[in-house]
């Protein structure tokens, strides 16, 4: 077990740094950061005292060192855009992200769960063929314009929900239920065809056999089976939505999460609270991996940490 | 016991399944009956409809299989008519337990053996948990596993496979079923495993006075395990009676065929005896008897639809040549039309 | 003698090419039997048609602007004109011809991204999967970090400092995708490795390269095919998005996620602006994703079996019933 996190963890340093170099050869080696932030009419004297302020009068090799030593302290500097310290705008826009992520995913998983279970039982019937075209044009759509739809729909038609900004908890609605849209088509067709798997198997029949009452063999026996690519997907959404995807929604509905400050440095060309951003999102996406591989082995006895 | 009604009773049993390539009938007016405290022995090839009567008694049978024809009553009451749907759910497990072939993947994989156990009791005797592994603990014993309470926590990738299947059998007998119906139980297992597992179910038999049905290729276990043996070929029972005047006096071509076919250990220099040719096609069976196109003494009458023919004391034979020769005929539309022999 | 040889030749040869066509006709008829599938095909050749022919068959010229007719409604409103099918946008560009050139780029992007990263992808798969070692720990190695990188960001990031185009656009979206393709090509070839065939081909000392041209990727392709098509789809949503960010294809170029983002503004005056070219987004990865699932149904026989016996029971039921009457009047 302590090996198991010790590679874990391991692994999820590479990940950083990769990203780190990544981040690192963009923005200087292909990139000039000082072309990108100051004004094209800025003269050469506060280019260079711009260069000198971030460091990058010095060699690549010492830039990188600097670079690695700011992201060990958790620091990136100030943000160009805003003026204050660039993890302070994180730590500030990174908790609206994660309850957009959680009321998005949670209902996705309260909708999809029980829907594919329903599907599974009887795949081929009506139940089944309609949930399974509703998820496939559920995956076709456009997040972005279901979004728009939704405004549309429920703001200037029918005039009852708010749509942009975070004010009251009824701005989450819209936002989090195009979230969840795309989540849920996927989980539904998922959670349908390991239903479908696991039912066939032999234990199912055995159950059946001791007069195990319908629902439990399903949604006990049968369910926990299927628990393993249910919960993988699940994770992968919610890594998704923080590794950016969550960018499109806050945009459209104008969230201040991460995804939107992102779009948003990202056009005034901060590119210290990119950077701060970035990294951010690549420690949650490691963090929630190493947690899945936990969550796993609660659910598949058989499975072996290494 | 009560001579007059046996404890189940499968009535011109027909399942037929729908498949791409046609309606496979597998199973084509079975009959046959396990009274209290017996054990029937049912052989045949696989594909013979053996596994197929026995799910459907258990009311197993699931698409794209159907149960389209017969009866099947356990003490009298049917388990296949409406109200019989929801008997058997109340049977299951309860009366009637079964145990399955593979005990790999018969077992939940992610399930402590401790929970199947428990939940078994739980939901037929309104058992509390702590009673109930109490139980489970005692059962563990019956079947005569090692340290029972630690097996109770394992997962079944911990144990083996003999030591699976005493679990699968301590399940079976959790809720003291009337009858235990065991699929091929040692199939899966090694050699010197299956002596075993077959010896304790010799032994629970006799202890706890439960009928038997078991399910098996090997005519060695019927003879040493089994009251009554029931034969089946292409989803037809075709020779059934008391285990030993069958094995001492088989009268169907294919049941002489099958004894003729198993190695003995006390002649070694026999050389091994197979019967020629393969088993029908169940989606066009053969008009008539269903083996003649196997057997070496077919006669023209062969090709008539046969009956299961009584030939003494709680014997009965689908041969239309047995029953030409031995007894007077049973239905004389059927038979006497032939040529004799 | 080697007559007689050649004579065998041509005609094992002529057979096999009618088995081929016997193969495709089959799946003809599949695909009738499959009303989603054979709806999704057609789609699909309909929006290939339309965007090599776009020039030929887009009523205006997608970047014409009128501003004497901006934000025209619909030709079903009462001031839409036949001039304009789908209205036109607030520069009075006509949205019907700039859905038809949009498609362009879709399927441009599409193509390219699935050829290049599944092409990349497989290379890499089968080298972890048959050269194993260190090759396919490094490989895989890469693939896991890669995977748990935030794909996404990173792409916005690049985009926005080497600047946003088609090409930036296929080879950042083609470096997020390649790893999908890699893990399941090796997870199929060590599957595929411990078959007999292949072991057999080894014995009689047949080099890897053959090996894996001639008897591995054959038995990829259809797991593969399956694979690429939804990868495509999911591209072409990606595509969308990027351009709906403004990091994607940039004006006057034209793609639906651009003008879905251009018409935004005016969504609340003339809605068709972000429902057209939404639709035509929609539409397309729709019929992609009933292709990808009619796909997956006919390579899979079981799930194919299972498929037959729901729809066929009832019929063949009574059917054998019938057949059972008449056998019993005519004994």
């Amino acid at each position: 077990m302590g090996i198991f996190i010790f590679k874990r963890l391991i692994h999820g340093l590479i990940v950083i740094l990769g990203v780190t170099l990544i981040v690192f050869v963009v923005t200087r080696m292909v990139g000039d950061p000082v072309k990108v932030m100051l004004p094209l009419e800025s003269t050469q004297e506060q280019r260079d005292a711009f260069k000198k302020q971030l460091g990058l009068d010095r060699p690549i090799p010492v830039q990188l060192v600097n670079f690695l030593k700011d992201i060990a302290r958790l620091d990136f500097g100030d943000s160009l855009w805003q003026k204050r310290p660039a993890m302070e705008i994180v730590f500030e826009k990174l908790p609206l992200t994660l309850a957009l992520t959680a009321v998005g995913v949670g209902l996705a998983c309260v909708f999809a769960i029980p829907l594919g279970i329903i599907s599974a039982l009887r795949p081929g019937g009506a139940l089944d063929r309609l949930t399974v075209f509703g998820s496939l044009l559920g995956l076709s759509m456009p997040q972005f314009w279901m979004g728009l739809l939704f405004i549309l729909l429920f703001a200037v038609q029918l005039r009852i929900l708010p749509t942009s900004g975070s004010a009251t908890p009824s701005h989450i609605i819209l936002p989090a239920l195009t979230m969840a849209l795309p989540t849920l088509a996927r989980l539904v067709m998922l959670v349908r065809s390991s239903m479908i798997d696991e039912l066939n198997q032999p234990y199912v029949k055995t159950a059946f056999a001791r007069g195990l009452p319908f629902v439990r063999v399903v949604g006990g026996h049968a369910l926990k089976n299927a628990g393993l690519p249910i919960m993988t997907l699940i994770g992968w959404e919610v890594i998704r939505s923080l590794a950016g995807y969550s960018v499109v929604v806050e945009t459209v509905f104008a969230w201040p999460g991460i995804g939107l400050t992102a779009i948003q440095a990202i056009e005034r060309e901060d590119l210290i609270l990119i950077q701060a951003i970035v990294f951010t999102a690549a420690i949650s996406v490691v963090l929630i991996n190493i947690a899945m591989d936990f969550i796993y082995k609660l659910i598949d006895p058989r499975l072996k940490l290494t | 016991m009560t001579p007059s009604l046996p404890l189940l009773e499968v009535e011109n049993l027909v399942v037929n399944f729908y498949t791409r390539g046609g309606v496979v009938q597998a199973s084509r007016g079975v009959s046959f009956q396990v009274g209290h405290g017996e054990t029937l022995g049912i052989v045949g090839e696989s594909g013979s409809g053996k596994t197929v009567a026995v799910q459907a008694v258990m009311g197993l049978i699931s698409s794209p299989g159907r149960i389209e024809g017969g009866d099947i009553r356990f003490n009298g009451r049917s388990l296949v008519d409406p109200a019989g749907r929801k008997y058997v759910r109340q049977v299951r497990g309860k009366e009637i337990s079964m145990i399955f072939q593979d005990p790999m993947t018969s077992l939940n994989p992610v399930f402590t053996i401790g929970t199947q156990i428990t939940e078994v009791l739980c939901h037929h005797m309104s058992m509390d948990k702590g009673p109930a592994r109490l139980r489970a603990m005692e059962l563990l014993e019956l079947v005569d596993i090692n340290a029972p309470k630690k097996r109770l926590g394992q997962y079944p990738h911990e144990l083996s496979g003999g030591m699976r299947q005493r679990v699968m059998i301590a399940i079976a007998l959790a809720c003291e079923p009337r009858l235990i119906i065991a699929d091929e139980p040692t199939t899966a297992l090694d050699v010197t495993v299956q002596a075993q597992i077959l010896e304790l179910l010799s032994d629970l038999q006799a202890r706890l006075n439960v009928s038997v049905i078991l399910i098996t290729h090997d005519l060695g276990v019927v003879a040493q395990l089994c009251h009554r043996v029931a034969v089946m070929y292409a989803g037809r029972i075709i020779e059934v009676g008391d285990a030993d005047r069958v094995f001492a006096d088989p009268v169907h071509p294919y049941t002489r065929g099958l004894i003729r076919a198993t190695p003995s250990l006390e002649d070694v220099t026999e050389r091994m005896v197979s019967i020629e040719g393969v088993p029908p096609d169940l989606i066009r069976p053969p008009a008539g008897c269903a083996f003649s196109p196997r057997c070496d003494q077919v006669k023209e009458g062969c090709r008539r639809h046969q009956s299961l023919t009584p030939i003494g004391e709680d014997r009965h034979v689908r041969c239309w040549c047995a029953a030409q020769g031995k007894v007077p005929p049973a239905e004389p539309a059927l038979v006497g039309k032939g040529p004799r022999p | 003698m080697t007559k007689t040889k050649a004579n065998d030749l041509e005609q094992a040869l002529s057979r096999s090419r009618y088995e081929w066509v016997d193969k495709l006709k089959e799946l003809g008829r599949e695909l009738r039997r499959d009303t989603a599938g054979f709806i999704g095909v057609v789609l699909i050749t309909a929006l290939v048609l339309m965007a090599v022919f776009a020039p030929l068959i887009s009523p205006h010229d997608p970047t014409e602007q009128d501003l004497t007719a901006r934000l025209v409604p619909p030709v079903w409103y009462e001031k839409g004109s036949w001039g304009h099918v789908f209205g036109t946008d607030h520069l009075g560009r006509d949205i019907l011809s700039r859905a038809i050139h949009g498609s362009r780029v879709s399927l441009w992007v599409g193509v390219s991204v699935v050829s290049l990263a599944g092409g990349f992808g497989v290379v890499m798969g089968l080298l972890a999967g048959y050269l194993g070692g260190r090759t396919d720990a490094f490989i895989m190695r890469w693939v896991d970090t890669q995977v748990a990188f935030p794909g996404l960001l990173l792409a916005l990031i690049i985009l926005a400092v080497i600047g946003p185009s088609l090409t930036t656009v296929v080879l950042v979206l083609s470096l997020n995708g390649w790893m999908v393709y890699g893990r399941m090509t090796r997870s199929a070839v060590l599957a595929i490795r411990q078959s007999p065939y292949v072991e057999a081909a080894e014995v009689v000392g047949c080099r890897w390269p053959r090996i894996i041209f001639r008897h591995i990727l054959p038995n990829l392709t259809s797991s593969l095919l399956t694979l690429g098509i939804l990868e495509f789809a999911r591209i072409v949503l990606a595509e969308a998005a990027l351009s709906f960010l403004g990091l994607g294809i940039q004006p006057p170029a034209t793609s639906w996620g651009l003008d879905v983002s251009m018409g935004k503004n005016y969504m609340f005056m003339a809605w068709w602006l972000v429902t057209i070219p939404g639709c035509a987004i929609g539409i397309t990865v729709l019929a992609i994703n009933l292709v990808a699932s009619w796909l997956r149904l006919i390579s899979d026989p079981q799930e194919r079996e299972k498929q037959f016996a729901r729809h066929m029971a009832g019929s063949m039921r009574k059917a054998m019933v019938l057949k059972a009457e008449t056998e019993r009047r005519q004994p």
